[in-house]
C-alpha cells in the first residue's frame, strides 16, 4: 500500500537538506560502557528539518549514538562519551551544559510506548508543567495543538481529559508519546525504533506523521526496518559492528543512494538483505 | 512417564497439605479467641473502663494502642519515606550505602525485648520522662523506621524504568521525576507497607513493656487537652499500656475474678484488629493502584 508512496518523500527529500543548514554535528565520538568501547570514531552531520535514519544490525551502536544526542546516556552510570556533539554549533557535552536543558531541546520517543499512567491530557501537559507553564488556558492550548499535530486529536477529543493514556491502543500510545514530546517544543526529535512494537497500520500512521513533522523538526530515527528507512528518511546512515562488538559508521548519504548504489560492499550486502 | 506424573501428583498434594495447614492454624487461632469472647464481648467492653470486680472494659487501653500507633506512624512515615527515597534514588554504590543497608537489616532483626531495654535506658531513664506513650512510640520507631525505609525503597524500585526515562527525556529534573512520576506510582506499595507495619506496631508488646509501661489512667477525661498533664489522653507523656501489653499483664499478674474472660476477649479484639489492618492493606493497595493508574 505504501510501495508507491516511498517515491514521494524521496523527491521532496532531495531538496530538504540542501535548503536548510546542519542541526547536529558529531565529531570523533566514542562511547564506552565501562572499559568496553560500544561506538567508535563517529563523525557525521545531521541536516535540520529532515529525517535521518540510522540503520544497521543489532549491537551496531545506533541506539547508543542516538542517546548521545540528548544526553540520555548520562543515566547509565558506566557510560562515558568522548568527542563532541554540536547542537547548532554548541557542544552539548560542554562543561557548562545542563543535560536537562539539552533534553528540552532534543526530545526522545522510545521503542516501547511509555505514556505515564495518567490521563491523556496530563501526559501531554507533563512537560510544559515541569517547565513552569501553569496557566490553564495556555496548557489547554498546548495540549490540543500537540494532539492535533500528532494526529491523535480526532480519536480522543471527546474524553482526553478523563481517559487514561493506558486505555489507548499501542499505536495511539506512541502518537501520544510523540505529542508529549512536541509539547515541550523541542528542535530535534529522536526516535528509537518507534514502530517496532506496533502493527503495520499503526506503523503507517506513525510514518505519515514523521513525514509531516519533518517540516518543523529535525528527526533522527533508528530503525531495524529498511523499508521504513527508505520510506521516511531523506538521509540514511549505515552502521556496522566489529567482531569485538564495537559499532561504527560505515557510510552516510542520501537515502536513495545508500539503498541503490552504496559505496561500501557491506552496506550493499546488508540493504539487499544478504545478511537476513 | 508415569513416575513423572506420580511425582507431580505427590508434589501438588504435599504443597496443598502445607497450605491447608497454614490456613488451618490461622483459622484455629481466630476461632478459638472469637469463641472465648462470646458472652464477654460487648460494645461497652470496647469503650468502657477497666474494673477489678466486674468485666469492665478496655477503653483506655484501646485508646493507648491507637495513640501509640498514630504517634509512631507520625514519626516513622515521613522519615522512612525520606530514607527510602534516598536509598532508592540517590545512594550510590559504596561503603556508606552498604553500611546503611546492613544497619537497617540488623536493627530490624534485633529482638524487640532488647529494643525495649534500650528504650528504657534512653527514653525512660535518661530523659526522666518515666513510662510514657512517647517513649513507647520512640522505641517502636527504632525498628519500624528501617522497615518503613526498606518498604519505600522497594516500592520505588518497582516503578518501571520506562516511566522514569520518559519523564527525564522531556527535560524534567531528577527531583521532578521522583516527585511527579515515581512517587505517585509507588504510593500504593508504600501505603500497603504502612498499613502492614501498623498491624505489627499495634500487636507489639515486648518493646513497650519497659517504655510505655504497664499502667494507664483508669479513666480518661477526653476534654482535658493539657498536653503536659499525664492524665490527659491527648498527652504524649501519659503512661500507656497497650492492648498486647495489657493481655500479657493480665495473664502474668492479673488478680481480678474475670481475668480469664478479659484476657481472652482482649485477645479476640487484638486479633481482629490486626486482621483488619492486613486485609485493609490489601484492599487499600489495590484501590490506590487502580486510582493511580487510571487517574
Amino acid at each position: 500500500m505504501s510501495g508507491n508512496a516511498s517515491g514521494g518523500p524521496g523527491t521532496s527529500a532531495s531538496e530538504a537538506p540542501a535548503a536548510s543548514g546542519i542541526k547536529i554535528q558529531v565529531r570523533d565520538l566514542d562511547v564506552f560502557y565501562g572499559s568496553r568501547r560500544a561506538v567508535r570514531d563517529v563523525s557525521m552531520d545531521i541536516a535540520a528539518r529532515s529525517v535521518t535514519a540510522f540503520i544497521g544490525p543489532s549491537g551496531c551502536g545506533k541506539s547508543t549514538l542516538l542517546r548521545c544526542f540528548d544526553r540520555m546516556n548520562d543515566l547509565i552510570p558506566a557510560a562515558r562519551v568522548h568527542g563532541s556533539v554540536l547542537l547548532d554549533g554548541e557542544d552539548i557535552y560542554g562543561p557548562d551544559v545542563q543535560p536537562v536543558e539539552v533534553r528540552r531541546r532534543v526530545g526522545l520517543v522510545f521503542q516501547r510506548p511509555n505514556p505515564f499512567p495518567m490521563s491523556i491530557y496530563e501526559n501531554v501537559a507533563y512537560g510544559p508543567r515541569r517547565h513552569g507553564v501553569s496557566d490553564r488556558s495556555r496548557l489547554d492550548e498546548i495540549v490540543e495543538q500537540s494532539l492535533r499535530r500528532s494526529a491523535l486529536w480526532d480519536e480522543v477529543k471527546d474524553d482526553f481529559r478523563r481517559k487514561s493514556a493506558l486505555a489507548l491502543s499501542g499505536g495511539q500510545q506512541q502518537r501520544l508519546c510523540i505529542a508529549r514530546t512536541m509539547a515541550v517544543d523541542p528542535e530535534v526529535i529522536l526516535m528509537d525504533e518507534p514502530c517496532s512494537a506496533l502493527d503495520p497500520i499503526a506503523t503507517q500512521r506513525i510514518e505519515d506523521l514523521i513525514e509531516e513533522l519533518a517540516a518543523t523538526f529535525t528527526i533522527v530515527i533508528v530503525t531495524h526496518n529498511m523499508q521504513q528507512a527508505s520510506r521516511v528518511s531523506q538521509t540514511t546512515a549505515f552502521f556496522w559492528v566489529d567482531p569485538d562488538r564495537t559499532g561504527h559508521l560505515v557510510e552516510m548519504g542520501p537515502t536513495a543512494q545508500v539503498f541503490t548504489s552504496p559505496k561500501e560492499r557491506v552496506t550493499e550486502d546488508y540493504v539487499s538483505g544478504r545478511f537476513g | 512417564m508415569r513416575r513423572v506424573l506420580l511425582a507431580d501428583r505427590v508434589a501438588t498434594g504435599v504443597l496443598w497439605a502445607f497450605a491447608i495447614l497454614v490456613v488451618g492454624i490461622l483459622g484455629a487461632i481466630i476461632v478459638h479467641f472469637l469463641l472465648a469472647a462470646v458472652g464477654t464481648f460487648s460494645i461497652s467492653f470496647l469503650f468502657g473502663n477497666p474494673s477489678d470486680t466486674a468485666i469492665g472494659g478496655i477503653g483506655p487501653i484501646l485508646w493507648n494502642s491507637l495513640y501509640i500507633l498514630v504517634l509512631t506512624l507520625l514519626i516513622t512515615v515521613p522519615l522512612g519515606i525520606a530514607g527510602g527515597i534516598y536509598m532508592a534514588e540517590y545512594a550510590g554504590r559504596g561503603r556508606l550505602t552498604d553500611a546503611i543497608r546492613l544497619s537497617q537489616e540488623l536493627i530490624s532483626s534485633v529482638p524487640s525485648i532488647v529494643v525495649g531495654l534500650f528504650g528504657l535506658a534512653l527514653f525512660v531513664n535518661a530523659t526522666h520522662w518515666s513510662f510514657t506513650a512517647l517513649g513507647g512510640a520512640l522505641a517502636l520507631t527504632v525498628f519500624n523506621l528501617p522497615l518503613m525505609s526498606r518498604l519505600t525503597e522497594q516500592a520505588l524500585r518497582a516503578v518501571p524504568a520506562d516511566e522514569r526515562s520518559g519523564s527525564l527525556a522531556l527535560g524534567a529534573t531528577k527531583w521532578q521525576t521522583i516527585r511527579h512520576v515515581v512517587l505517585p506510582l509507588a504510593i500504593p506499595g508504600i501505603v500497603t507497607g504502612i498499613v502492614l507495619t501498623a498491624g505489627r506496631i499495634f500487636g507489639e508488646a515486648a518493646a513497650l513493656l519497659f517504655t510505655a509501661g504497664l499502667s494507664t489512667p483508669s479513666a480518661y477525661d477526653f476534654g482535658n487537652f493539657n498536653l503536659a498533664d499525664a492524665r490527659s489522653p491527648w498527652s504524649p507523656f501519659h503512661p500507656a499500656t497497650t492492648l498486647s501489653v495489657y493481655i500479657w499483664k493480665l495473664n502474668s499478674e492479673g488478680l481480678g475474678s474475670f481475668v480469664r474472660q478479659i484476657a481472652d476477649t482482649s485477645s479476640a479484639v487484638l486479633v481482629v484488629m490486626v486482621l483488619v489492618f492486613n486485609l485493609g492493606a490489601r484492599g487499600l493497595g489495590r484501590a490506590l493502584q487502580r486510582h493511580v493508574t487510571s487517574a
